[in-house]
């Protein structure tokens, strides 16, 4: 790892006024697991390091007035799968959070951090797609919010500017009758990045979908939202014929890379099958029964 | 270069480091404290756990600057005196190493999860331990070491 100058700004003003000071040569840093493994390989060589630790309220998780649950980009994947708060409101990112790497990852590993590392393998992107989620950023011209599906634009890349700082995410309140699941399938190691994985939503009105989202990781250069098969799942009844005809559209869609997890068409056939048991395992959590 | 304060092992530890020091490199070549070994150094073989403000960590990949103000436990502050931790002692009864080379991580990770959860099941203790490598025991040793510690057996 080549050497840097570490920074820690007091406020949320004083890291912004960092990165401007410091322009390209500065990386933030949160909880370090993803920047610091691309620094050992020497892939992002920073000449300063700007850690977000010290700042004050970033790591909190919130209700705002109309139900929007608010969570700070500091927040650990350890927090948000054991959060009483985001259990109950957003049990399909405590899911997702759970399933991330191992325990020693999930303590260090911030929800800024999975967002803008961009990394298509990565657990929290689909559950935040299928959740509606909007990511707050901050620069010294102000805020912004981005909602999740328009914010990542290839491998590691976002729309995230060299000023701005990602401080967290708020996500809608959902329908009383949504259900939600997260598959990761792994047929290597527990550990390991998906081969694919599926978040789905589903929410049902007297026995029909009213709605439903879906969204896949390790599926294409993106986390990948899955309109499509929304589209076809909107106002059908919860068969299974219904169910395998929306998830095979899927196929259409995503843009796998091979390697040791799988082929190309391994890939896509495996996004098609856990596409159809996501939005399954979602109807029953919505307290539906597919037909 | 940094000063940083960090409590290690109870006491407390002054040092000048270089501002990109990772914590593994502190504790073994600025404290000495060899116990904890760095298997992978990208975060998935668990050989370099400690407990960072109790949290179980992968020192490999943490900045030692980022642990200043904090504790840091390591697996030379487990025992006290000449007693070993109950988890040390129930890993030699029930054989729960071999070449030894993952076991400071082994205990750390494990000491981790009975802080959390004093009782846990046999599927609890494989999905917390489940990054924790070891390439000689087939880990039911460590598992039943684990068991036997949170149960406070002495004998196998």
């Amino acid at each position: 790892m080549n050497a840097f100058t570490y920074i820690e700004p007091a406020t949320i003003e004083e890291a912004l006024a960092t990165l401007v000071r410091h322009g390209e040569e500065a990386k933030l840093i949160a909880g370090g697991t993803g920047l610091v493994n691309l620094m050992k390989q020497r892939l992002v060589n920073p000449g300063c390091v700007v850690s977000l630790r010290r700042l004050a309220g970033l790591a909190d998780v919130n209700l705002d007035d109309g139900k929007n649950l608010l969570i700070g980009a500091l927040c650990t994947h350890r927090t948000l799968e054991s959060s009483p708060i985001v259990r109950e409101h957003a049990p399909l990112l405590a899911e997702a959070a759970r399933r991330v790497a191992t325990i020693r990852i999930r303590t260090m590993a911030t929800l800024g951090g999975a967002v803008v590392h961009a990394d298509p393998n990565q657990d929290l992107p689909p559950a935040l797609i299928a959740l509606d989620a909007r990511v707050k950023l901050r620069s010294p011209k102000g805020e912004r919010e981005v909602p999740i599906d328009q914010f990542f634009t290839g491998y590691y890349e976002t729309v995230t500017q060299p000023d701005e700082i990602v401080t967290g995410i708020a996500i809608p309140p959902s329908a009383r009758t949504t259900g939600s699941a997260y598959l990761k399938f792994l047929p290597q190691t527990a550990d390991d990045y998906a081969t694919v994985s599926v978040a789905a939503r589903v929410a049902l009105n007297n026995g029909t979908i009213a709605d439903a989202r879906v969204a896949l990781g390790a599926a294409a250069s993106t986390p990948l939202h899955a309109r499509v098969v929304e589209d076809a799942l909107r106002g059908q009844a919860p068969t299974r014929k219904t169910l395998e005809q929306a998830a095979a559209l899927v196929g259409a869609i995503v843009d796998p890379i091979a390697d040791f997890r799988g082929s190309v068409p391994y890939k896509r056939d495996m996004a098609i099958v856990f596409v159809r048991r996501a939005l399954g395992d979602a109807i029953a959590a919505a307290g539906g029964a597919v037909i | 270069m940094k000063n940083i304060q960090v409590r290690v092992n109870g006491h407390p530890v002054a040092r000048e480091i270089p501002d990109h020091r990772l914590l593994v490199d502190f504790l073994r070549y600025d404290l000495g404290l060899t116990g904890t070994k760095e298997g992978c150094s990208v975060g998935v073989c668990g050989a370099c756990t400690v407990l960072l403000n109790g949290q179980p960590v992968s020192s490999c990949l943490a900045l030692a600057v980022m642990a200043d103000g904090g504790e840091v436990t390591t697996i030379e502050g487990l025992a006290e005196g000449d007693r070993l931790h109950p988890l040390q002692q129930a890993f030699i009864d029930y054989g729960g190493f071999q070449c030894g080379v993952c076991t400071p991580g082994q205990i750390m990770a494990s000491k981790a999860l009975l802080d959390a959860n004093p009782h846990p099941t046999p599927a609890q203790i494989k999905e917390w331990m489940m990054g924790n490598l070891c390439r000689c025991t087939g880990y039911y040793k460590i598992i039943e070491a684990i068991q036997a510690a949170a149960a406070e057996k002495t004998e196998p």
